[in-house]
C-alpha cells in the first residue's frame, strides 16, 4: 500500500508541488539583507576587532611588560621586549602584534592583569603596503588614544559579565 | 507590418529591398530578444535572491537595473583565452554553433496573429531541427577544448539533450495530432475559445512533460549535472572566457526563452486571451483583455519565472536518475497519452477536437 501511495505521489509530482508552494511563499518574506556600508549589524561590547594599548587617565601607559599575553597567544603573534625605565618601573621597549598571524581569540585581552591590551570594536581597517598590518607599540598606543572613550565604555558595559 | 516601408525602398534594386526588409525584421526580433536574455539574467538573480530571503543585485543603477549592462561590458573587455592545445578552429566554431540555432529558431515563432518572420507550414519541424542542432555546439566545444572536464561535461549534456529530445518530440506529436497542423500560427488558432479550450487541459501530461523536458534540454537546474559545479566545474564551457563564454551564456538563455515561448504557444494559446472571445468587443479594455502580443509575452514571462522557481527549489538530480526519468518515465507516458489523444481526435471530443 505504501509503495502504491509513493508511486502515485511521485507520478503526480505532489511532493514537488509542495516544495514549489513553499519556496514561492518565501518570495514575499521580509528580506534579511543588511545593506552593509549604509546599514550595519549591531556589535556586542565584547566584540574582538583591532587591538589597542590603553593608558591610565594620567597618561601613563598601562602595560607593565608581564608578558602574559605573549605567553598565552596561541598564534604566537605577540612579541615583547622590556627594560627598566629611569624611575625604576618595568616597561616595554617593544610591543608588536602581527595582525596577519592574529586569530582574534581575545586571550591577550583576557590575560592582561592591567587591562592594557584590548581588542576594540573596530573591524574596518586595512593595510596598503606590506608591513602595514604589523602593529608596533606606537601604532597600538595611537589606536588606544584615539578610541579610549569607546573602549572604556565597552569595558564598562561588559563589566557585570566578567 | 513591414509592407508599409516597402514604398520608401523603391530606389533600391528589387533584391536589395527584400534583403533590407529581412534584415530589418531580424533586427526588430533580435534586439528585444537579446535584451530579454540580458534582463533574464538579472531576473534570475533577483527571483532566486527573493526566494532565498535576500535582495539580489541592487547596486548598479536604480534597483540594480543596469547590472546586465555592467556584466556584458565586463565580459566584452575580458581576454578570450585559447588553450594552447585546443583546436583553434573548432574551439571558436563551438559558440557560433550553439547560438545560431537558438536564435534561428525564432524565425517561425508568431508573436501575434500573422506577426511572424517566416510563416512556415512546417514550423514545428523547423523548430525541432533547429533545437537539435544546438547539441553540436556543445559537443564541438567540449571536444575542441582538449580538457577532460569540458569533454565529460559535453558528453553529459549531449546525452541529456539527445534523450530528452525524444520525450519532447513525442509531446510535440501530441500537439500535432490535436491541432492537425505543423504551422505554429495554426496550432494557436486551433486553441481558440478561452482558458479551457487551450491544449494544456486535454494534453496535460504532455504539457508537463514538454516543459520538464525543456528544462532538461536547456541543461537548467535541477537537470544541470552537465554544469555540476561540485564535480566538473562548468561542463563543456570551462575553457571559455570573455565573449566566447558570453555567447554560450546567451545561447542557454535564448533557449530558455524559446522553450517558454513554445510552451506558451503550443499548450497555452500563445497570444490568445484566457477570457471568452466576446471580451474583445468591449471598448477600450477589450484591447487589453482580448487577444494580443501582451498575452504571449505574459505567458512566456510566466514560464520563464517557472524556470527560475524550479532552480530555486529543487536540488540537482543524479545523472542516472535523469536518464531513468527521460527514458523510463517520460517516453512511456507520452506514448500512452498519444494513444489517448489519437482516440479523442478520432472521436471528436468537444470542445478541443471538434
Amino acid at each position: 500500500m505504501n509503495a502504491v501511495t509513493n508511486y502515485i505521489k511521485s507520478l503526480f509530482l505532489i511532493e514537488l508541488a509542495k516544495g514549489l508552494r513553499l519556496t514561492v511563499s518565501y518570495l514575499w518574506r521580509k528580506k534579511f539583507t543588511v545593506q552593509y556600508p549604509e546599514e550595519k549589524t549591531p556589535l556586542s561590547p565584547r566584540f574582538r576587532g583591532l587591538h589597542a594599548l590603553r593608558r591610565y587617565p594620567n597618561g601613563e601607559e598601562r602595560c607593565i611588560a608581564c608578558k602574559l599575553c605573549e605567553a598565552v597567544c596561541p598564534a604566537l603573534a605577540i612579541k615583547i621586549e622590556s627594560q627598566k625605565r629611569e624611575d625604576g618601573t618595568r616597561r616595554t621597549t617593544r610591543y608588536d602584534i602581527d595582525l596577519t598571524k592574529c586569530i582574534f581569540c581575545g586571550y591577550c585581552e583576557e590575560s592582561c592583569p592591567v587591562d592594557s591590551i584590548v581588542e576594540t570594536h573596530i573591524f574596518e581597517y586595512h593595510g596598503e603596503e606590506r608591513g602595514d598590518l604589523y602593529m608596533t607599540k606606537e601604532k597600538l598606543l595611537a589606536v588606544g588614544d584615539k578610541y579610549e572613550k569607546e573602549i572604556a565604555k565597552n569595558r564598562e558595559l561588559d563589566a557585570p559579565y566578567r | 507590418m513591414f509592407e508599409l516601408i516597402q514604398p520608401y525602398l523603391q530606389w533600391m534594386p528589387a533584391g536589395a529591398a527584400t534583403v533590407s526588409i529581412i534584415v530589418m525584421k531580424i533586427t526588430v526580433l533580435l534586439v528585444p530578444l537579446l535584451l530579454g536574455v540580458a534582463y533574464l539574467t538579472l531576473a534570475e538573480r533577483k527571483v532566486i535572491g527573493y526566494i532565498q530571503v535576500r535582495i539580489g543585485p541592487n547596486r548598479v543603477g536604480p534597483r540594480g537595473l543596469l547590472q546586465p549592462i555592467a556584466d556584458a561590458l565586463k565580459l566584452l573587455t575580458k581576454e578570450i583565452i585559447l588553450p594552447s592545445s585546443a583546436n583553434r578552429f573548432l574551439f571558436l566554431l563551438g559558440p557560433v554553433l550553439a547560438i545560431a540555432p537558438a536564435v534561428a529558431a525564432w524565425a517561425v515563432i508568431p508573436f501575434d496573429h500573422e506577426m511572424v518572420i517566416a510563416n512556415a507550414n512546417a514550423g514545428l519541424l523547423y523548430i525541432l531541427a533547429m533545437t537539435s542542432m544546438g547539441v553540436y555546439g556543445v559537443i564541438i566545444a567540449g571536444w575542441a577544448s582538449n580538457s577532460k572536464y569540458a569533454f565529460l561535461g559535453a558528453l553529459r549534456s549531449a546525452a541529456q539533450i539527445v534523450s530528452y529530445e525524444i520525450a519532447m518530440g513525442f509531446a510535440i506529436v501530441g500537439v500535432l495530432l490535436a491541432a492537425g497542423s505543423l504551422n505554429i500560427g495554426e496550432i494557436v488558432m486551433a486553441q481558440q475559445g478561452g482558458l479551457f479550450n487551450w491544449f494544456w487541459l486535454p494534453l496535460l501530461p504532455l504539457f508537463l512533460i514538454y516543459f520538464i523536458s525543456g528544462v532538461a534540454e536547456t541543461n537548467r537546474a535541477p537537470f544541470d549535472v552537465a554544469e555540476g559545479e561540485s564535480e566538473i566545474v562548468a561542463g563543456f564551457h570551462v575553457e571559455y572566457s570573455g565573449m566566447a563564454f558570453a555567447v554560450f551564456f546567451l545561447a542557454e538563455y535564448a533557449n530558455m526563452i524559446l522553450i517558454a515561448a513554445l510552451t506558451a504557444l503550443m499548450f497555452c494559446g500563445g497570444w490568445l486571451s484566457p477570457l471568452p472571445s466576446s471580451v474583445a468587443e468591449i471598448p477600450v479594455i477589450g484591447i487589453v483583455l482580448g487577444p494580443g502580443i501582451h498575452w504571449f509575452l505574459f505567458k512566456t514571462a510566466f514560464f520563464l519565472f517557472v524556470f527560475l522557481w524550479l532552480r530555486a527549489t529543487f536540488p540537482r538530480y543524479r545523472y542516472d536518475q535523469i536518464m531513468r526519468l527521460g527514458w523510463k518515465v517520460f517516453i512511456p507516458i507520452t506514448i500512452v497519452w498519444l494513444m489517448v489523444v489519437g482516440w479523442a481526435v478520432v472521436d471528436h471530443w468537444a470542445p478541443w477536437f471538434d
